[in-house]
């Protein structure tokens, strides 16, 4: 386990590594530039500009320059959107609002999702799995952004007697702020894992040890619970792992909507304004959380279910 | 190879937990010194309660403003701003020479603000001197003096290439400026000096007209050498944030608020208004418009533009003036488009009005030249603007619209292409975004109906499309222009051969010597005539472009405030507004 642990961990770095590479190259072959506005600063304060911020080198140079600052945990600082700010204290400051944000959502996404989907498993085809299914269908078929507006409207001032929640993200107002956007953001993976959860709950209780277990006399929520629901969990946390990147890295179109000031909305503007330093500081903090969550998730994998072997190719 | 693979990860696992130790450290250091800092403000604030005992160290009782004039600035720097949001916040915190001040009818007005005074020399070489005294009793935010020396200081900073800031030219009046801004010369031989604590001496290379503007302008506003010097960042925190304003910051989450109060050390502290005011950083324009009626925010400027007619009609949307130009450029070195006659004709057969009253419907005014309603002319504000004295290059009245389209068709057919026939197919560009779309979907269809030719429309990406559109790689694409002075040079100098913001690639040594005319003099009849020629060649001779409206500014401001007033380059002042 260690072992593997370790090489992972290595592969991580080289793929960092080539991320970090791939999206600078790109990054300076996309046309455009931090200095242009409709006032286009004069040549003589373009170089000025140029010169400070070091754009003047060729791109290889600025590669290295800035994989070697790297190597010191230096991100370099923002060159518009927060200028001269340091992009690490950036995005350490956006990312904690992202991630409560997204932790939230995804903590009742699955604490709900799971229990519906074997809910819908087990009264498979009675009126519950179908009014289950009518939900999850519109919830995996809507985009988030449908969702977040439809509860602004509702819910933050369009019906004036149903004004509960406040219109603008504000933390100072405590849960109350959270609860529309957790609910847009969690809205989609939770009717997914449900979906998910019935389907693989299904197929398990098909399964010969699952009559073996009744035939015992065992109870049905014994069955489902201790018996079903643990090998219907593989393809959950397989969707699961990217997900919790994913939405604890801010989801763009949410954010958007309710003003919350996270990572996923910082780092879309960041590409609009060609501001480099931090398109490259947001995209290898992203890759690195993406990577170590799909390793966190293979690990995962090993406690749902003991047989599978992570070292040797499941031998 | 696998053994160079092996060595390869070792040395970047080194690497990275070299990072990591790096980072924890940084961290570690930030974290005692945020302390620190946080210990050091609460301790002020608690002093400054005691000072004023009618100080709202917090937002709480009494007159609280919430404002909302765009997302996050990009820098509150007074000197690296270049944004209108960024310039308001700088005027409630910083104050310059001079500061724009209430005329009593919610227009701004300029006034001396950190100067008591200023004379006027002119010297025997033409230059001008400025000697300009300081008020009595003005402070920064911490309490120190303000002197001569920190405008002195500030405004070599500004004009030093190593700041590199965008207004650096605001100032290329100054004696010196050329030099200095090329790194040709040391920044410290730029001619302003502090003669004593008190008093400043500018020696200008001209009698600049609007120099007294300059000095109300945000960017000329002066900083704290031992703060800003070696301090990249001194703008994020409120402990460095040390201005000598109506307001000072304290508190900035980042993407959500800038929170300010009133500076007790300021010489007007008694007459200011609001106790806090709260720059909510929004960009989503629904976001905006609900939490204005929700209450939570008591004054916008932007709101999505299906909704703004419905506000118009209903009163509660305001329309003011705003020094800029929404015009279409065309590329006076491409094939076509270097007839004047062909793009005369282009510009001639726009309805005005239906932009202004069926597509964009928020109280622009139709363009009939290039420089707007409201730039000064020889009289300055007491009389007649430039736009009145220049008059029409054609007529924008509705019942004129058939005529121009005639005169349009025969200069098409003038330049052979009679009713459109055998006309190339030409590109309209503009960035993405709905109410340009809808405007070149309107252009398209009036160059075909009435011309009887094909425009294709192409947009871009923002940044693209800036980049495509300096380097001229276009036949027509929209353009735009906000003054940042109030003077036609603001919006005539940038035609002169190889300027920066010189889109249609536009070259004509008449044009430019009529501006160098314009710039060599000091008296304001000679001047404006200059001007009036050179907007003739560029307008009545060349139709460079086709202007098709001048800006407005909306907002919308909770009817319990009263006391805002406004300067039409943009500019909001909250200072000494009242709640009833």
């Amino acid at each position: 386990m260690g072992k593997y642990v370790i090489k992972r961990l290595c592969m991580a770095l080289v793929t960092i590594f080539f991320v970090t590479c791939l999206t600078f190259l790109l990054m300076n072959a996309v046309p455009g530039s931090p200095w242009l506005s409709e006032k286009t600063p004069s040549e003589a304060t373009l170089a000025a500009l140029n010169a400070k911020y070091g754009l003047d080198q060729p791109v290889p140079v600025q590669l290295l320059k800035y994989l070697q600052n790297l190597l010191h945990g230096d991100f370099g600082v923002s060159l518009k959107m927060q200028k001269n700010r340091d992009v690490l204290s950036i995005i350490l400051e956006m990312f904690p609002v992202s991630a409560k944000v997204g932790a939230i959502a995804l903590c009742w996404a699955v604490l709900v999702g799971v229990p519906l989907g074997c809910l819908a498993a087990f009264k498979r085809g009675r009126l519950t799995d179908s009014f289950l299914r009518v939900v999850c269908t519109l919830g995996i078929s809507m985009p988030s952004f449908v969702v977040a507006s439809i509860l602004l409207v509702v819910f933050a001032g369009g019906i004036q007697a149903l004004k509960i929640f406040p219109t603008l993200f504000d933390p100072s107002q405590g849960w109350k702020t959270y609860v529309l956007p957790c609910f847009a953001l969690g809205f989609y993976p939770m009717c997914y894992t449900a979906r998910q959860t019935r389907s693989a709950m299904l197929d398990s209780l098909n399964q010969e040890y699952i009559k073996t277990a009744r035939a015992k006399g065992l109870k049905n929520g014994r069955i489902i619970f201790k018996h079903a629901l643990r090998n219907a969990l593989i393809p959950v946390i397989t969707y699961l792992g990217p997900q919790v990147a994913f939405t604890l890295c801010g989801g763009f179109v949410v954010e958007s909507v309710f003003s919350i000031p996270g990572l996923g909305r910082y780092f879309v503007q960041s590409i609009q304004n060609r501001d480099y330093p931090v398109i490259m500081g947001t995209t290898i903090f992203l890759a690195s959380f993406i990577i170590l969550m799909n390793m966190a998730v293979d690990i995962l994998y090993k406690i749902a279910d003991p047989r599978i072997n992570l070292t040797k190719g499941g031998e | 190879m696998r053994k160079g693979k092996k060595i390869l990860s070792a040395a970047l696992a080194s690497a990275m937990a070299l990072s990591l130790a790096a980072c924890s450290s940084g961290t570690a250091e930030e974290t005692t010194t945020a302390a620190a800092e946080t210990t050091a403000a609460a301790e002020e604030t608690t002093a400054a309660s005691e000072e004023e005992t009618t100080a709202a160290a917090a937002e709480g009782e009494g007159f609280n403003l919430a404002v909302c004039l765009a997302s996050e600035p990009q820098t509150i720097d007074p000197a690296l701003n270049s944004a209108v949001d960024g310039a308001i916040m700088i005027n409630h915190m910083f104050e310059g020479l001079v500061k724009w001040v209430d005329n009593g009818e919610g227009a701004a007005e300029l006034a001396p603000g950190q100067a008591e005074s200023w004379e006027k020399t002119v010297n025997d070489d033409g230059t001008v001197t400025y000697t300009v005294t300081l008020r009595d009793g003005i402070k920064w935010s911490d309490g120190q003096p303000v002197t001569a020396g920190d405008f002195e200081y500030s405004w070599k900073r500004l004009a030093s290439p190593e700041t590199a800031a965008d207004y650096c030219y605001m100032i290329d009046m100054v004696k010196g400026y050329a030099e200095v801004s090329t790194g040709e010369a040391d920044p410290d031989t730029l001619a302003i000096t502090a003669v004593d604590d008190k008093t400043l001496e500018i020696v200008l290379t001209y009698d600049c007209p609007y120099f007294e503007e300059i000095m109300a302008f945000p960017a000329t506003f002066p900083v704290r050498q031992d703060i800003v010097e070696g301090n990249e960042e001194w703008t994020y925190d409120p402990a460095t944030y040390i201005g000598n304003g109506q307001y000072r910051m304290t508190e900035w989450s980042h993407n959500a608020y800038i929170l300010t109060e009133k500076n007790p050390e300021y010489y007007d502290y008694e007459n200011l208004g609001p106790d806090t005011i709260r720059y909510t950083l929004l960009d989503d324009d629904n976001a905006i418009l609900a939490a204005y009626n929700s209450g939570e925010l008591q004054f916008i400027e932007s709101l999505p533009t299906d909704e703004v007619a419905n506000y118009l009609a209903s009163g509660e949307l305001q329309i003011v003036d705003y020094i800029g130009t929404y015009y279409v450029c065309f590329n006076t070195e491409d094939e076509i488009f270097s007839d004047p006659r062909i793009r005369k004709a282009f510009s001639l057969v726009i309805d005005r009005n239906y932009i202004v009253e069926q597509v964009t419907q928020t109280g622009q005014v139709p363009a009939s030249g290039f420089v707007p309603y409201g730039v000064y002319d020889a009289e300055g504000s007491s009389g007649d603007d430039f736009r009145t004295v220049g008059g029409d290059y054609y007529s924008v009245a509705a019942e004129d619209y058939e005529a121009n389209c005639e005169e349009a068709r025969q200069l098409l057919a003038e330049a052979g292409y009679p009713d459109g026939e055998g006309f190339p197919a030409v590109d309209y560009l503009y960035n993405t975004g709905d109410e340009h779309k809808s405007i070149a979907e309107a252009l398209q269809n009036m160059w075909q109906t009435e011309l009887g030719v094909t425009v294709n429309l192409n947009n871009q990406d923002w940044n693209v499309f800036l980049q495509t559109r300096k380097d001229g790689d276009y036949q027509i694409a929209r353009n735009g222009w906000i003054a940042d002075y109030n003077d036609p040079c603001s919006f005539l100098d940038m035609w002169y051969t190889d300027g920066g913001n010189n889109d249609a690639q536009y070259s004509n040594p008449e044009y430019d010597a009529l501006i160098d005319a314009a710039k060599a003099t000091s008296v304001q009849s000679e001047r404006m005539e200059a001007f009036h020629q050179a907007e003739d060649i560029l307008m009545g001779q060349d139709s460079v472009h086709a202007p098709i409206y001048f800006y407005t500014q909306k907002y919308m401001l909770d009817d319990s405030v009263s006391g805002m007033y406004y300067t039409p380059l943009g500019y909001f002042f909250f200072g000494y507004t009242s709640q009833q």
